[in-house]
């Protein structure tokens, strides 16, 4: 059953990915934003299937409501509309398909090298949460202080970017 | 979850990740380059949970929380700088920004 499950939100996965990228029935941003969403939203499901589910609400939270809600606020802010009449150029199709098929190989050689054959371990952190709490707050308990002053650059390069002309 | 094995889930994250890499080299769109970029960071979220679980180690649980955290950080500068260019150079496409190939 989970394992039927995990083939099929990996399925979706890579399809609603495929779509952001190269979506043969529009070209509007709107559209890849709203696919991207999607592929979010099956991600947190494989997430939850691997017993992470506190990573699993997070995806949701603050990937597919923040981040996907700002870059919709660009987009709408931006109004691109002479993005649909522009050509794809046929050469950088063909540089992207040769570079993506030159890691393809490396992954898949590494894949073959490896021999991995790990079925996973019993479950030993039921949940988890409480687990991932407590190293958070104990292990990486500077790494944490430091991602929240990150997060305050963050915002004020964000406001200072974004606001009109210094002078 | 008791019969996928991890080079599975580690084929689904390579094949986000490679997804990710086309859509930057192939779209000419700032922003679905940069939707594009967030796929990568999510492929290599997903490779990070996954190992985490397979080798019953919470260390990588808190990896992907912190590349959450930066993720976020990371977008809402990059738009901004999006939005300032926008309002300088009226467009968002890679190919009208040739200021830097003399």
């Amino acid at each position: 059953m989970q394992a039927a499950l995990f083939y099929i939100f990996s399925a979706l996965t890579l399809l609603c990915a495929l779509l952001v990228v190269i979506n043969p029935f529009s070209r509007n941003p709107v559209t890849s934003a709203m696919f991207l969403v999607l592929t979010i939203a099956s991600l947190a499901g494989i997430f939850i299937l691997l017993q992470a589910f506190f990573l699993a609400a997070v995806q949701v939270l603050v990937y597919a409501g923040a981040v996907m809600v700002l870059f919709l606020f660009v987009i709408m802010l931006l109004d691109l509309k002479d993005e649909e009449r522009r050509r794809i150029r046929t050469f950088g199709v063909v540089t992207g398909l040769i570079s993506v098929g030159a890691i393809a190989a490396i992954f898949a050689r590494t894949f073959l090298a490896s021999g991995l054959r790990i079925s996973p371990p019993a479950i030993s952190q039921a949940g988890a949460t409480q687990p991932l709490g407590e190293l958070l707050f104990s292990r990486y308990l500077l790494p944490f202080e430091i991602v929240s002053v990150l997060l305050l650059v963050a915002m004020v390069g964000a406001i200072l970017l974004s606001k009109r002309e210094l002078e | 979850m008791t019969q996928v094995p991890l080079e599975h889930v580690l084929f689904v994250s390579a094949g986000l990740f490679l997804l990710g890499l086309l859509g930057v080299i192939v779209r000419r769109n700032l922003l679905i380059i940069y939707m594009s970029l967030e796929l990568m960071l999510n492929a290599a979220n997903l490779a990070l949970v996954a190992f985490s679980r397979y080798a019953n180690d919470l260390n990588g649980q808190v990896m992907v929380f912190f590349i959450i955290t930066v993720a976020a950080a990371e977008v809402a500068v990059g738009l901004a700088l999006i939005v300032a260019l926008y309002r300088k150079r009226q467009t968002a496409h890679v190919e009208d920004l040739t200021t830097m190939r003399s």
